[in-house]
């Protein structure tokens, strides 16, 4: 056979090869000067706070922009062991509802508390999405501060957004439910599930209410936000299912052109609800609240609710039809452009509150639902961004007249022109984005200089961990024409939504420990002599405090098998950043930390006799590895006293009696943690 | 037809009987979301992933646009083309041995009609899936789009950039029909050749006359 002949099939053999082995990796080119950009050098601080949800971690994390370095995790809907948050004696009430006391939810949207429609530094809020919640987070501690549950409601997802002065935070319901939920075939969906809308008092911390629900045909609302400047007085909801399918919805709710933004006039409700139109309604739900003094969260059982019927509030609602299933709905900074993000639709459709309030005027209606006028299409939108890319969900906006939509499917970010609508811009993110970040981008004054796209996929972008790979935040410059990826980091659980703003505005504010003296916890032991040991039946309350680097009382005995035991602890440090932890061995619940000034109570319930070590968990101090006592533990019914030791400096103080000593600091040498 | 000819038309079955075991033809789909790409082999009997899993995640984002799923059990051509494919193969085997330049040129025609026509039953197999789509049951329907996938080279699918190229089978097709060819046009020259040696001393003989 010619020698030419077996060259040739090699040939062609190796063309094929060649075509099949061909793959493609594509990889952002970062531009050069990008790392520079995200450099905060050590000992600096980053120019932006930003809140990211977490997710399915029940929490919110804190990263400081443009560096993304981690700040802190901030526990909300979950306990969490690492400072024992929603184990304490003084926080498990954060974390009851009428269906008791639940350790976990979904978060997904952080919401800043506003004036005049600009994010203020005061709250953070942030929705439990699995059972329907808004908690309060406050900005000069990041702690979570109040939680309130919302009734005839599930699947709290289209919250919590805000109103331009906080006056209400808002939660829709994604799930339509049965009102009130009793026993109910799932085939009768139609005739009596329905939506709620709840719109609750944010503007006073501690008083979270719920002033009143909107009842809506039971769909389900998706997302929302509030109208401003011109159109400060509406909300605005998106709602698919629209088809009311209560089965495979994937397929069944997704059958209609259109769905429907909600156009609420809260404004209106109010002066109904002022006007006695609205139901009290009995309703079941939980406010929670930590007292500022005692740092102790108490729950209060709420029993009514006052709804309103549309029908009985005419004006109150409109529909305005919007293409494919629209997941977000955002207000433009001026308040006239309201844009829809229709999931499965291939434009972009933007309405305008002044053609909405014409078209109200002119009645320009396309028949009307459950007695809420379904506006005409046409008659409100103003424009279509047309081939914006596959799968638009949220859109932000820079104060420069440009908007920024996510796409999912497409997997990028698309810059578009308010009023011309057009694409100026795309960059593709590391994958499938779900919602996006502008500082301030939802509010009236965006600080528009960095976009954080918050992506639900990673693959192949951080070196692997398994089968579980974390979620990511990419961090793009749009300060000018044309986007650049600056950064790739890393977020904990799923960040959905996120909020910043600038770190001027809240850093100067931080509190640095609480004063001891304005402790009100009924159990705090302001000095070494008040410590002590004290049996109430069954019960036994250790008084104990905290300090560089001992406990005491710490050498405790008489605890029977069978009591209780409430280990109460003051950190007595009146000093930034000293921080004790508190553990005892075989202990189910969590450790304890203790800010400067606090007090925390860990119950424990000890099964068996024995002396039980306790130890400092935060390494506090040169001698930190010193902090440590015993608890012995005694057979039931064993003739063992009650038992507290006293140190040294205690018996100095008890002569002292009445003058507040303050604690030597001998062991300060090092200030080594 | 000489030995040379028939053993190369001998070595053109072998490689068609390589269709049995190589990949006919090869999809590829890369997407944002998937930048290692998913992709289908289609073999002479079956179809499968490039990787294990990819027809499943190929039927599972399918069904987003009311894509039937591709299941090769229900291709009834995936049945029968093994056996043409043999067929094709022991017929080339017999004109080898036969010999005969009438058996190759019978077989090439043969195979070029087989090929057609396969090639055709591929696209309406490729026109099927892109257009009939369950509208019914479809979550993302794009007015006018269809999602038929290239018979050669590239075409964008909503997010995905779906390549169809031949595999290794069909190169081994081609290239058995191609030695066919070879020992045909050898056997041809080969002639001439002999004419012209036969030829040439009585031409030597009258130029010395």
């Amino acid at each position: 056979m010619p020698y030419r002949t077996i060259r040739f099939i090699a040939a062609l053999l190796a063309v094929t090869f060649a075509a099949a082995c061909r793959t493609s990796t594509p990889q952002q080119l970062v531009s050069g000067d990008a790392a520079s950009k995200v450099y905060v050098a050590p000992g600096h601080y980053d120019e932006f706070y930003a809140f990211l949800s977490g997710g399915y971690s029940g929490n919110v994390s804190v990263y400081g922009l443009p560096s993304g370095r981690m700040l802190k995790i901030i526990p909300v809907f979950s306990q969490f062991p690492e400072n024992g948050y929603g184990y304490t004696q003084e926080t498990r009430a954060m974390l009851q509802t009428t269906f008791g006391e639940i350790p976990w939810d979904d978060t997904h949207h952080t919401e800043l508390s506003q004036t005049n429609g600009v994010p203020d530094g005061r709250w953070l809020f942030i929705n439990g999405n699995n059972t329907p919640r808004i908690a309060r987070i406050d900005l000069t501690r990041f702690e979570t501060d109040e939680i309130i549950q919302i009734p005839n409601s599930a699947g709290g997802h289209a919250s919590p957004f805000t109103t331009p002065n906080s006056e209400y935070v808002v939660s829709a319901t994604r799930f339509s439910v049965p009102i009130p939920n009793t026993d109910t075939p799932i085939e009768d969906f139609k005739a009596r599930f329905k939506g709620t809308i709840s719109f609750i008092r944010a503007d006073q911390p501690g008083k979270m209410d719920i002033a009143f629900q909107i009842l809506m045909p039971g769909y389900d609302y998706d997302l929302g936000h509030a109208g401003k400047g011109p159109s400060d007085g509406w909300f605005f909801f998106t709602s698919y299912d629209t088809e009311q399918a209560y089965t495979k919805l994937e397929v069944n709710a997704s059958k209609n052109d259109k769905d429907f933004i909600a156009a609420v006039h809260w404004k209106l409700a109010e002066q109904c609800v002022k006007d006695g139109k609205a139901k009290a309604t009995p309703s079941a739900y939980l406010h929670n609240v930590t007292d500022e003094r005692t740092r102790i969260a108490t729950s209060e059982r709420k029993t009514s609710v006052l709804i309103l019927d549309p029908a009985n509030c005419p004006g109150v609602v409109y529909f305005i039809p919007t293409p494919k299933s629209p997941h977000g709905v955002d207000v433009d900074p001026t308040g006239e452009y309201i844009v829809g993000g229709g999931k499965l639709a291939t434009v972009i459709p933007v309405h305008s509150f002044t053609k909405l309030q014409k078209a109200i005027a002119d009645k320009a209606f396309d028949g009307e639902l459950s007695g809420i006028p379904i506006l005409k299409y046409e008659a409100v939108m103003v424009g279509e961004v047309q081939k914006p890319g596959l799968g638009p969900l949220h859109t932000e906006f820079d104060g420069k007249g440009y908007a920024y939509t996510s796409m999912f499917i497409s997997s990028e970010v698309v810059k578009w022109k308010l009023g011309t609508w057009e694409v100026v811009d795309r960059i593709p993110v590391y994958y499938s984005i779900g919602h996006l970040m502008i500082p301030g981008g939802d509010s009236k004054q965006p600080w528009g200089k960095y976009l954080l796209a918050l992506d639900k996929i990673t693959k192949d972008r951080y070196l692997p961990t398994g089968p579980e790979l974390a979620q990511s935040a990419q961090l793009i410059d749009i300060s000018g024409d044309k986007m650049k990826l600056l950064l790739d980091f890393p977020t904990t659980g799923e960040p959905h939504y996120a909020q910043a703003l600038p770190a001027a505005m809240i850093r100067d504010k931080q509190v640095k420990f609480f004063t001891l003296a304005n402790n009100g916890n009924p159990y705090v032991t302001r000095s070494e002599a008040e410590g002590g040991i004290e049996r109430k039946g069954k019960a036994v309350h250790i008084k104990m405090i905290a300090m560089r680097s001992h406990f005491t009382p710490d050498n405790l005995e008489g605890v029977l098998v069978g009591d209780t035991v409430y280990f109460h602890i003051t950190n007595i440090e009146q000093d930034w950043d000293i921080v004790h932890g508190f553990a005892v061995l075989g202990m189910n619940t969590a450790n304890l930390i203790l800010l400067p000034g606090e007090t925390r109570t860990l119950k424990w319930v000890p099964q068996a006799a024995g002396v039980y070590p306790f130890y400092c968990t935060d390494f506090c101090s040169a001698l930190h590895q010193e902090m440590q006592g015993y608890i012995r533990v005694s057979a039931a019914g064993a003739n063992v006293p009650l038992k507290a030791n006293m140190s040294a400096r205690a018996k100095t103080q008890e002569a002292r009696k009445g003058a507040l000593v303050v604690p030597a600091r001998h062991d300060q040498m090092t200030g080594m943690r | 037809m000489s030995l040379r000819a028939r053993v190369l038309m001998a070595a053109a079955s072998l490689l068609v009987g390589g269709a049995l075991l190589l990949p006919l033809w090869e999809v590829r789909l890369i997407a944002p979301q998937y930048p290692e790409g998913l992709g289908l082999r289609i073999h002479v009997n079956t179809v499968v992933g490039i990787k294990p899993n990819d027809l499943q995640s190929i039927n599972g984002l399918n069904h987003y646009i009311g894509m039937k799923p591709i299941l090769p059990d229900a291709i009834p051509e995936l049945r029968w083309m093994p056996w043409i494919v043999v067929g094709l193969m022991v017929g080339g085997i017999a004109a080898a041995w036969r010999g005969s330049r009438r058996s190759v040129v019978a077989w090439l025609a043969g195979f070029a009609l087989i090929g057609g026509i396969g090639l055709w039953d591929f696209h309406r197999w490729e026109y099927e899936y892109g257009h009939d789509l369950d509208a019914e049951n479809a979550i993302i329907v794009v007015p006018g789009m269809n999602y038929e996938p290239p018979l050669l080279g590239s075409k964008q699918l909503l997010n995905f950039t779906a390549t169809s190229l031949p595999g290794t089978g069909a190169i081994a097709l081609g290239a058995g029909f191609l030695l066919a060819t070879g020992a045909l046009l050898t056997n041809h020259r080969r002639r001439r050749a002999v004419r012209a040696t036969h030829a040439m001393p009585r031409a030597v003989a009258a130029a010395k006359a």
